[in-house]
């Protein structure tokens, strides 16, 4: 049966099942036989016949049908899906990663369920060992079944186009017409047409003379799909890339300070599990004025922080002297690490004046309670009241104040909180303590709050509250005095670094182009036969769209019929 | 016109398309009812019938589907579907007047808050569906999809609606444009592809019921519905096409969004709830364009996985919006 074509090449006319092969392409479409064919339960990893000791392979049986149950689409698709419904708890349990405080409200009103949750890392659930080996697992079915789908397609690629089957007429279309002429001439024009189109083609003759054409079109759809999943694996390796190597950290600066990328400077650091110190960038940032407008409702229109910055080893010479405008969605690129205005808030200047007539002044940051920026801190003063004639020193005698800022107090009734987050008509309200602030015990405590377990054991006693205007001063029942000077403004910034941040981005993109190529190219063949008695057929099949493709079928048949002089007395 | 009064066109607008939406509904279910229907998609579903002289390779007209009535839509009732078109078109047009109006009485586009981000889903839907009946023989199901356009634009317009004003300043950016109206067409989109799912697990239902011999009794609520229904195949591959349209917009709505959120929030994905039900919804998605490449997952199991994908989505717009608060909660309520 099999005859030589001019190329030389040996062709055996296959059925139309052979002229499917290969056709029907992932993720539309693609039946076992073609999951078989492109790598998806590909029946044995090498099998090539019988290669190696028989005890061998009897050893791999067993590890092999697991890799063939791994990578099976059957198995990605319960990993799918276990993927979606385990992130389903990184919803409803709070995560330390988004927010710690929630965490711990969390641990406190569920103090018997919350522990046994964080067994099982319900509030670390995307850093948890089960959500990683679902993700790891699909990766790895995704590999499996990526590796030899690639091979598949590179041979696809270079390969020819599949002879004709015998019967042309049972494709799901065709048509034929009688025609005149030579027979390799007509195939020759109907090829120079599916050309013209962009079809891959190849002329064949067939033992009985009869000429074909082979046309294949839509290549782009299994490359496209295979982008996009290859670059799912650079996303992945992106992203981790990044946690492993990346670092973040965040400040809070008043306005007139500056800060250093050193992790010293910072409020908060955490570093990618791979990260060193020493691979921190050196630059330099100063708040010069932090601009905050609003609307009448008290909704923020726009955030602006004027700053400056320095980067390079200049840094450690010379002041910030590049001015920037930081704002929300605008972010300070520096070289090596990006700098983001995240928060925030007010500070009250504060100036104590003890028993010696010393003056203590300070600016803490009080942090925003609510949304008209009614601010909570502490105005803590372990150093405040030592006689300078003393050596001994007394800690019976410092002070405290905490309480809240408010940028607007309210014309009227109890000043507790603001009706406006513009500093329209700032305020203080303060608690005054003296005593032993526990500050001297060495352990770090928040500079936002007092030690209330001081309060609690007496060390600390209240001496009384205030609400102060600006420029008001209070006076203490010891004499001494505090003033409410004035106010800044201060940012919170994010800084940090993602090197995986480019390769994320890349592969993100060759997704969606993948995937629009996957979803939209039509992977079709055609086949063009002219007999020697004259008749000219012509059928093709499409697994995806053959509404669409049954009107190009037609359009490229008139075209075709074009070519060929028709038969006398017949149409 | 001052923005004060292009703030009330933009809301007799909303009330104008909400009832030109529940006329097209009405419309749509008089042709539904009175209509011969049934036929008009078999034919849809066979397309290889179109091809020229000597076609006809072997066509896999299902052996289930009963006898198709041997008109399509006719008569009196088809003029009512004609006329829930023209309503539907009508209330399309009010409410892209509706979200213009709000765009230039706020001074921004109309997709800042969460009723215009439903209202901008609805009238995606809408004239997604315009443009499917158009190219299909369908549009005598157009109730079924008016039904959860009215409920949700009518949802939209009195739960979640705010009055017109700027933006926080988080949402101040170009990414605005570009993030969340992708995101609205996504739903939009998704939308019409999980009730033409719907129809189809009703159709295929149906069949099957049939098929298994229970045709003596004919299959009740439910699949009875799947009767007047068009057939299988062709409302199969509708929903596909649909998904297999919406899934890269989706995906491009998810990306400029981590694009964003790297220049705004410093990190390109954060598991914020939000962020963590988009991730979910991709996932199903994907899922459901897999299941439909592959045996045994095909058909009707492949297409609960698309109604799972919308219920996901659902989800994320209400239920995250409103009982889990996060980075995204910009719905101004």
């Amino acid at each position: 049966m099999s005859t030589v074509t001019p190329s030389g090449e040996t062709v055996t006319p296959p059925d139309e099942q052979d002229a499917l092969t290969g056709l029907a392409t992932a993720p539309e479409d693609a039946t076992a036989r073609e999951d078989r064919r492109a790598g998806r339960t590909e029946p044995d990893g090498g099998g090539r016949g019988p290669s190696g000791p028989g005890r061998l392979n009897a050893l791999l049986e067993e590890p092999r049908r697991w890799w063939r149950i791994l990578t099976s689409m059957r198995t990605a698709l319960v990993l799918l899906f276990l993927l979606a419904l385990a992130a389903v708890p990184g919803s409803t349990f709070p995560q330390r990663d988004l927010n710690q405080n929630k965490v711990e409200e969390y641990f406190a009103e569920h103090p018997k369920l919350a522990p046994v949750l964080d067994k099982l890392s319900a509030f670390d659930v995307f850093a948890s060992p089960w959500f990683a080996a679902i993700y790891l697992l699909l990766f790895i079915s995704l590999v499996g079944c990526l590796v030899p789908r690639i091979r598949v397609h590179a041979r696809a690629m270079v390969k020819r186009p599949p002879a004709a089957p015998r019967h042309l007429d049972r494709l799901p279309v065709s048509a034929s017409a009688p025609v005149t002429g030579d027979p390799s001439a007509l195939a020759d024009a109907a090829r120079g047409v599916l050309r013209r189109a962009r079809w891959r083609t190849v002329v064949r003759t067939e033992e009985s003379g009869a000429v074909t054409v082979s046309a294949e079109k839509g290549y782009l759809r299994e490359t496209g799909n295979l982008a996009f999943h290859v670059a799912l694996v650079g996303l992945l390796v992106g992203v981790a890339s990044g946690s492993l190597w990346g670092w973040k950290a965040s400040v809070l600066t008043v306005e007139g300070n500056a800060f250093c990328d050193t992790v010293q400077a910072y409020d908060s650091f955490s570093p990618g599990s791979r990260m060193r110190d020493a691979a921190l960038p050196s630059f330099c940032v100063q708040l010069d004025d932090f601009q905050g407008t609003y609307l009448a409702n008290g909704q923020p229109e726009d955030f602006l922080a004027k700053v400056k910055y320095i980067q390079g080893d200049r840094a450690f010479t010379q002041d910030p002297d590049t001015e920037y405008d930081l704002k929300v969605n605008h972010p300070l690129r520096l070289d090596g690490a990006n700098v983001y205005l995240i928060n925030h808030g007010y500070a009250p200047v504060l100036r104590y004046t003890d028993r010696y007539g010393r003056v203590f002044e300070e600016t803490p940051a009080f942090l925003p309670q609510d949304v008209q920026l009614t601010s909570e801190g502490a105005f803590v003063l372990p150093d405040v009241n030592q006689d300078p004639k003393s050596t001994v020193r007394t800690t019976d005698v410092q002070m405290a104040f905490t309480g809240f800022f408010l940028p607007t107090a309210p014309p009227s009734g109890p000043p507790i909180r603001s009706i406006s987050p513009e500093a329209k008509d700032p305020a203080v309200t303060l608690v005054g303590y003296r005593g032993d602030t526990g500050l001297d015990s060495g352990i770090a405590r928040s500079v936002y709050s007092i030690d209330q377990n001081q309060v609690d054991s007496g060390a600390l006693k209240s001496v009384g509250s205030k609400k102060l205007s600006v420029g008001e001063v209070w006076t203490l029942d010891d004499g001494t005095t505090l003033q409410f000077a004035g106010y800044r403004e201060f940012m919170t910034v994010q800084v940090g670094h993602d090197p995986g941040e480019m390769l994320v981005l890349v592969s993100a993109g060759f997704m969606l182009v993948g995937l629009i190529a996957s979803l939209t190219v039509r992977r079709r063949r055609m086949f063009v036969r002219v007999t020697g008695d004259g008749e000219l057929t012509v059928g093709g099949l499409a697994r995806t769209d053959p509404d669409r493709f049954a009107d190009e079928f037609q359009s490229l048949v008139e075209r075709i019929e074009r070519t060929a002089p028709a038969k006398e007395g017949a149409s | 016109m001052t923005d004060a009064q292009l703030a009330d066109l933009s809301n007799t607008l909303l009330v104008v398309a909400i009832l030109a939406y529940t006329v097209a509904m009405f419309g749509y279910a008089i042709e539904f009812a009175f209509g011969r229907k049934g036929v008009v998609a078999s034919r849809a579903a066979a397309p290889a019938k179109r091809v020229l002289v000597g076609a006809g390779g072997p066509e896999q007209e299902e052996a289930t589907a009963p006898p198709a009535p041997p008109a399509p839509t006719a008569g009196r009732a088809a003029w009512f579907g004609r006329f829930g078109v023209a309503a539907a078109v009508i209330g399309a047009l009010a409410q892209l007047g509706c979200l213009a109006a709000r765009g230039f009485a706020a001074g921004r586009v109309p997709w800042g808050n969460m009723y215009e981000f439903v209202s901008v889903a609805c009238v995606v839907g809408t004239i997604t569906w315009l443009v499917v009946s158009a190219r299909r023989p369908v549009r005598y199901l157009g109730m079924f999809v008016m039904l959860p356009v009215v409920l949700l634009l009518g949802l939209a317009g009195t739960v979640l609606y705010v009055d017109a004003g700027p933006l926080m300043p988080a949402l101040n950016s170009y990414w605005l444009w570009i993030h969340v109206s992708t995101a609205s067409i996504s739903v939009g989109i998704y939308l019409i592809g999980g009730v033409l799912s719907v129809l189809y697990l009703l159709r295929e239902g149906y069949d099957r019921r049939v098929a298994a011999g229970r045709a003596a009794n004919a299959p009740g609520f439910p699949f009875g519905v799947g009767r007047h229904l068009p057939a299988a195949d062709g409302l199969e591959r509708m929903t596909f096409r649909l998904h297999a349209f919406g899934f890269p917009i989706w995906t491009f709505a998810i990306i400029c969004g981590a694009i964003w959120a790297e220049a705004a929030w410093s990190r390109y994905w954060g598991w914020d709830p939000k962020e963590t039900w988009a991730f979910i919804s991709w996932v199903v998605y994907a899922a459901y364009l897999h299941a439909r490449a592959t045996t045994g997952w095909r058909g009707p199991r492949a297409a609960a996985i698309a109604v799972l994908g919308f219920v996901t989505m659902m989800i994320n717009l209400y239920v995250i919006n409103f009982a889990v608060s996060g980075l995204h909660s910009y719905s101004g309520l």
